[in-house]
């Protein structure tokens, strides 16, 4: 009996820079995210804790669309639906049942998983184009919707009562539990989208990504396996939906469901290389430093948006698989280690 | 009773104008497969086109608006070749980015030349009045010039040449070149046309409406909604799904407050892209 269990620890030749290398896909990510993340204490400014704030927030959101989007090549154009409706319902849950951050970040995250399952299985059958529009469409209904909507304020919204932050020991140490509350939730995407990408689920959805039809014939259930990239895609967007409008002491229908905002996350899930677990980190910030770039410098600060889509039309037109996809293709090399 | 009815014809006029709106998109999409996300931001330069002829040189609006479609037309051109042309061929996600960095690019630019105040073209056409109902002059003149333009639109896709050109690139591209069609020209030419009537919307909305920059992207979601209702690719649909919006502009306000309009509006989008994604007035086979 202790021969087989004997085989199967590990041979030794498995040195350690050999699992390094085996999951150098994984380790790299969480190094640069770490890095980040480290960041602030590193120059012990408070106005670099809210700039990796906003770097992490695009990285996580960036690697949840990029389960979907990546993977399985459907592009949900409205995905800040999640973030917004996510949002929408822990704000609601802490402003006015006075709930706990945590529980109520469960509860956003809870629900846009379930909008997305309760979407998904209709939704997903349309390709192409007419799915990017319907997910449009469903951001907009349900902003119209929540607009109408008196319990969560309607047009107006809805505000936290700032007395709440000092169940968290403060206004200021709110802030900084944000910042790690955040931190952790990207690490637990970043991880996520490895295994998936590396498990069978993620080369179904691979599979479904270069021909849906030839996945089906080899045995992968598209409908289903479709649904649940939904449904993890939308998960982490919902969770940080309440995390970010908690932070923000306040939540409205318009900044909480903006489709520009979408857009800017498949901007950097492109930018970085969509389907790898690197490409979103290296997007989110890259995108990030740039706008900061742009709107602080005097000479492109009117026109920044301008000068960002002529630098996103470039990437389109010569370098459509992004960084890490224009890395892997030109060193043969990274191909092991970037993933 | 005259309220609904007043409500109704204003709506149904104002639908023409989403209707010529939708049929540059839903043209542009029926030729070559792309959902051209610049199509608010044209609409809006449509607007300030009018604005800027009207009160700096002082030409009648509707004679600016012709210099505004030609403007369109070239524009729709320079954006095929710079912008879509190399990514017409590449996944959805391509070009939906490539026009929406176009988007950003005259966005950003606008703003930097515009600001972001609204701007009024200071132009009216009195009103009529027919028994109790008051209807708009400048409103009445675009909804008749939006069948002119949809008229126009028709001899040109089926009376000549080039629109001869233009529905064999929308059947079968490969063959249509086989067969002589310059299809790259035909495509920038078909993109120009769907700039155009955004172009030509902006500035009929323009004699009506005050506007922004920005003004362009909610007419765009309009489009949206009335390329599908109408069904993706038919231009004539088109036109009859904006009358359907227009209507529904019209009487909804009636009967429930005006803010629930859009919820009505998008909720009856996904409906009609999961269970009818040819349109409403396409039958299957066709």
């Amino acid at each position: 009996m202790s021969i087989p269990t004997q085989t199967k620890a590990s041979p030794p030749s498995r040195t350690i820079t050999a699992v390094l290398k085996e999951y150098a896909g994984l380790l790299i990510p969480i190094g640069v995210v770490l890095f980040i993340i480290a960041w602030p204490t590193i120059t012990g400014k408070d106005i670099s804790r809210e700039a990796m704030f906003t770097v992490l927030l695009s990285i996580a959101l960036a690697s949840s669309l990029n389960i979907l989007l990546g993977y399985s090549g459907y592009v949900s154009f409205g995905h800040v639906v999640f973030f917004g409706l996510g949002g929408y319902v822990g704000f609601y849950l802490m402003s006015v049942h006075e709930w706990l951050l945590w529980p109520a970040m469960a509860a956003g995250g809870v629900s846009s998983g379930l909008l997305a399952f309760l979407l998904g299985k209709a939704i997903l059958r349309l390709r192409g184009g007419y799915f990017a529009l319907a997910t449009i469409g469903i951001n907009e209904a349900i902003r119209a919707a929540i607009n109408n909507f008196t319990p969560f304020g309607g047009p107006v919204g809805m505000t936290l009562n700032f007395q709440v932050y000092k169940n968290y020991g403060g206004a200021s140490e709110a802030l900084w539990l944000s910042f790690y509350t955040l931190a952790a939730m990207t690490l637990i995407v970043i991880t996520v989208s490895y295994f998936v990408r590396t498990s069978k689920f993620g080369l179904g959805l691979l599979a479904i990504r270069e021909d849906e039809d030839a996945a089906e014939i080899m045995g992968v259930i598209a409908p289903n396996a479709k649904t649940w990239a939904y449904v993890l895609s939308a998960i982490i967007p919902g969770v940080l939906g309440v995390l970010f409008f908690f932070k923000n002491g306040s939540i409205e229908p318009l900044p909480a469901f903006r489709l520009h905002f979408s857009i800017e996350m498949i901007v950097m899930v492109m930018l970085g290389g969509q389907g790898t677990v690197l490409g979103p980190i290296i997007g989110g910030l890259g995108y990030q430093s740039l706008r900061g770039f742009l709107l602080t410098s005097p000479i492109f600060k009117n026109i920044q948006l301008a000068v960002a889509g002529a630098l996103l039309l470039l990437i389109i037109l010569f370098i459509p698989s992004g960084i890490v996809g224009w890395l892997r293709k030109r060193v043969p090399a990274l191909r092991r280690v970037l993933r | 009773m005259d309220f609904l009815l007043a409500s109704l014809i204003d709506g149904l006029l104002l639908g023409f104008v989403y209707g010529i709106a939708a049929m540059g998109l839903t043209l542009i999409w029926g030729v070559m497969n792309v959902i051209n996300l610049s199509h608010g931001p044209i609409i809006a330069l449509g607007m300030f086109g009018v604005y800027y002829i009207f009160s700096a040189l002082g030409i009648h609006p509707y004679l600016a608006l012709i210099a505004v479609a030609a403007g369109g037309l070239l524009l729709g051109g320079l954006i095929y070749f710079v912008a879509v042309h190399r990514v017409i061929d590449a996944p959805h996600l391509s070009t939906l980015l490539a026009t929406f960095s176009v988007n950003m690019i005259i966005i950003g630019l606008g703003t930097a030349a515009f600001s972001a105040s609204p701007r009024n073209v200071d132009f009216t056409l009195g009103s009529f009045e027919i028994g109790s109902i008051t209807i708009l002059g400048t409103r009445l003149v675009a909804a008749i010039l939006a069948m002119f333009v949809t008229g126009g639109l028709y001899l040109f896709l089926y009376k000549s040449r080039y629109g001869r050109y233009i529905r064999a690139v929308t059947d079968n591209r490969d063959a249509a070149e086989l067969m002589g069609v310059p299809s790259v020209r035909i495509l920038a030419l078909s993109f120009g046309l769907g700039t155009m009537l955004a172009a030509i919307s902006g500035g009929l909305i323009a004699t009506f409406f005050p506007f922004t920059i920005l003004a362009g992207g909610s007419y765009e979601l309009k489009s949206f909604v009335v390329s599908v209702l109408g069904g993706l690719g038919n231009p004539v649909g088109a036109l009859l799904a904006g009358l359907i919006l227009g209507a529904i502009e019209g009487i909804i306000p009636t009967v429930l407050p005006t803010t629930w309009v859009p919820v009505l509006e998008f909720v009856l989008f996904i409906l009609i892209l999961l269970f009818r994604p040819q349109g409403l007035f396409k039958t299957k086979s066709s």
